[in-house]
């Protein structure tokens, strides 16, 4: 049985869409049903290590969605983004690794830009800490059940997140002042 | 007469200057503060190879308050800049910074909202060394320009023109 079969069987009825990238099998599967059907990848399907979590702005798919369709060539596909639902902003992606068989999987998660919350997996894998953190600092996507939700590379007075794409390459001009007690 | 030794640029002053100057340009013990591949440079000078003991820098010291010369090798980001104000704050008179590579200079390639655009605007710079890393030979050659800036250093002078000036102030 193909790893594609595999996780489609294990997933179920969380599995939203199921595709095969550059030789890496990719699963979406919605927010609601992340943490378990996480858990049950790790538990049935053997991926026991969490080799990265990052997060993605697609907010340039709404600023030229013209452009983005003719790219694509298959015509039906082009109506059926036409017809749907803009996809929303923010997307988290976990590359999960399994040590035994060493076979990858990405899992991608959609998360809307008025509610910026994912459950935490750092109960699942401990390697998620710092990359939540990461994603936190970078996209403002708060992960809920973490043990430490703070910036893990901009300062914390620091208020913009500065990986998102309306956010300027060279900054709002935040500079760094620390007092120090100097008694 | 009998204050030209302190009042004019008398003979006494003059040779006290050079004694002064003769003594911190032979022993700048310089502070490495090496935050990115520019700090791998300035250990290659550091260490035998081409050996920074040659030219005075002979102790480099990890703290700043036992160090003459503040050498900044890589990259700031703007989370580090109070760290390096303070470092430089922390370093007893007189002080020199030499700043080494594009990064330290400029910013360098990374012109972005994380790094600082040069220390120049954080903290007063000595000698600038361009390169992405600069060989070792340019960190020798940043330390004898320092060298050379200190010997045409006037220290009283300038304290006298300070002692002066309060006294005029207290007339």
């Amino acid at each position: 049985m193909s790893l594609k079969e595999r996780v489609a069987n294990i997933l179920k009825n969380d599995l939203l869409e199921i595709t095969e990238s550059k030789g890496d099998v990719c699963v979406e599967i919605s927010r609601q049903t992340l943490v378990n059907a996480l858990k049950r990848l790790k538990e049935e399907g053997g991926f026991d290590f969490l080799s990265d979590l990052l997060g993605i702005d697609n907010s340039d798919l709404y600023a030229k969605p013209k452009k983005k369709k003719k790219k694509t060539e298959d015509g039906t596909e082009q109506e059926q983004e036409e017809k749907g639902p803009p996809p929303p902003r923010f997307e988290v992606v976990y590359l999960l690794l399994s040590l035994s068989t060493n076979e990858r999987l990405q899992v991608r998660v959609r998360v809307p830009e008025d509610d910026l919350e994912l459950p935490s997996v750092t109960s699942l894998w401990r390697s998620a800490n710092w990359p939540e953190r990461e994603t936190f600092d970078m996209f403002g996507i708060r992960f809920n059940g973490h043990p430490n939700m703070r910036r893990l590379l901009m300062w914390d007075e620091f208020q913009d997140y500065p990986l998102r794409k309306d956010y300027p390459l060279e900054g709002k001009g935040e500079e760094r002042h620390l007092n120090y007690n100097i008694a | 007469m009998k204050f030209q030794a302190i009042h004019g640029e008398g003979w006494l002053l003059t040779k006290a200057e050079q004694l002064i100057n003769w003594g911190r340009s032979r022993s700048p013990w310089p502070f490495p503060y090496g935050t990115a591949c520019c700090g791998i440079e300035l250990m290659c000078a550091l260490a035998s190879g081409y050996d920074m003991a040659r030219f005075g820098a002979e102790r480099v010291a990890f703290t700043p308050r036992q160090c003459d010369v503040l050498i900044e090798a890589g990259t700031i980001t703007k989370k580090m800049v109070p760290v390096l104000k303070r470092i430089y704050a922390q370093m007893a008179e007189p002080k020199w910074v030499i700043a080494v590579g594009a990064c330290a200079c400029s910013g360098g390639v990374f012109r972005t909202y994380s790094t600082a655009q040069g220390i120049g605007s954080i903290i007063p710079v000595d000698v600038y060394i361009p390169g992405c890393p600069p060989r070792p030979e340019g960190i020798l050659y940043a330390l004898l320009k320092l060298i050379d800036k200190i010997e045409a250093d006037h220290p009283l002078y300038k304290q006298r023109s300070k002692v002066v000036e309060a006294l005029e102030a207290a007339k």
